[in-house]
């Protein structure tokens, strides 16, 4: 046995939640603005409460904002939409079995509810050094809940002291924070062709049918576009 | 809350879940490389900017310049919010400035 030994549980446990802090501020400073922008699409106290708390996925909330028209909600596509932004973190989840294969099934579940990019991404990280365990997830994800949860009920209460957004140009938040979260999303070269042909897919789609289905539409296309350049940038680098 | 919110919200929730769930029990059918794998990663992306650029293009010449605020503020910044702020203040002295 060479490896150094393994930490406790509960120090694990509280390492995720210190490794996790500087993460846990920027999550809160979106989840303000989501806060926010529930406010004006109609969310109440109690619907950004259970949405925060059982969907907690950000960037599929943002998007379910975008759709959420009360009175007349496009309750499947808002589902849809969900399930297709979301589908990533299958691949994350997977990755993650070595850590939580010695536990009970219904635990190995429990664990999976606070699986999201950048809780992945930091326990991975450990993963890589040769640490990192299913405590140490639990601890990140823990902490990223309580903040999203916290700062997305703060964002919708004292957003609601706001009286007509469009005079103080908060409609175009949506669009701003859209905007800078695809940014965010910017990892090289590879990215243009999904992102032009998302785009584009989209304007044509939203000119052709009624309803938010661009979304749907632009986000499928442009990732197939996406992969199947990626996928022809290999070969050639292969041949 | 009207019950088509509280069945929208459940049913975000139960995909996500089945989702975080489904990736850990099918650990070792799903491809981590090759063509399905990378279209699973350039999903969100690509719908980030489906959602971005039909907004932009409805708008007028007010949300055309502060759009590229937001862009340069992120740039220079990678900061989110100060990007969003930025952004709201352009829209609204554009507005302003443009009368409309």
């Amino acid at each position: 046995m060479h490896a150094p030994a393994p930490q406790s549980g509960s120090a694990q446990f509280w390492l995720g939640i210190r490794m996790f802090l500087p993460v846990a501020v920027s999550i809160a400073a979106y989840g303000v603005v989501w806060g926010v922008l529930a406010g004006q699409a109609g969310l109440s106290v109690l619907e950004v409460a259970l949405m925060s708390g059982l969907v907690f996925a950000g960037a599929s909330q943002f998007v379910a904002l975008d759709m959420w028209t009360p009175g007349a909600l496009p309750v499947l596509s808002i589902i849809i939409a969900a399930g297709i932004i979301n589908l990533r973190m299958l691949l994350m989840s997977a990755t993650l079995r070595p850590l939580v294969g010695h536990l009970s099934l219904p635990r190995q579940l429990g664990a999976m509810f606070f699986v999201s990019d950048e809780q992945w991404a930091m326990t991975m990280a450990e993963v890589r050094k040769g640490k990192g365990s299913v405590a140490f997830l639990l601890g990140t994800g823990a902490l990223s809940w309580f903040a999203w949860m916290g700062s997305t009920l703060c964002g919708r209460v004292l957003g609601a002291f706001i009286d007509d957004p469009t005079r103080y140009g908060l409609d175009f938040a949506f669009t701003a924070t859209f905007l800078a979260l695809l940014l965010g999303m910017w990892r090289g070269r590879g990215d243009l062709v999904p992102w032009i042909v998302g785009a584009l897919a989209a304007i044509l789609t939203s000119r052709l049918i009624e309803g938010n289905w661009y979304i749907i539409v632009g986000g499928l296309v442009g990732s197939f576009a996406g992969a199947l350049a990626e996928t022809i940038r290999e070969r050639r680098h292969v041949a | 809350m009207s019950l088509e919110a509280l069945i929208a919200i459940l049913g975000m929730a139960a995909v996500t879940f089945a989702i975080r769930a489904g990736g850990l029990l099918l650990a070792n059918r799903l491809p981590t490389t090759g063509f399905v794998a990378s279209w699973m990663k350039h999903v969100p992306g690509a719908v980030l900017a489906a959602l971005v650029a039909p907004a932009i293009l409805a708008g007028g010449a007010a949300e055309a310049i502060a759009a590229a605020v937001t862009a340069l503020i992120y740039v220079v910044s990678r900061n989110l919010f100060a990007a969003m702020l930025g952004g709201v203040l352009a829209v609204y002295l554009a507005r302003l400035a443009l009368g409309g």
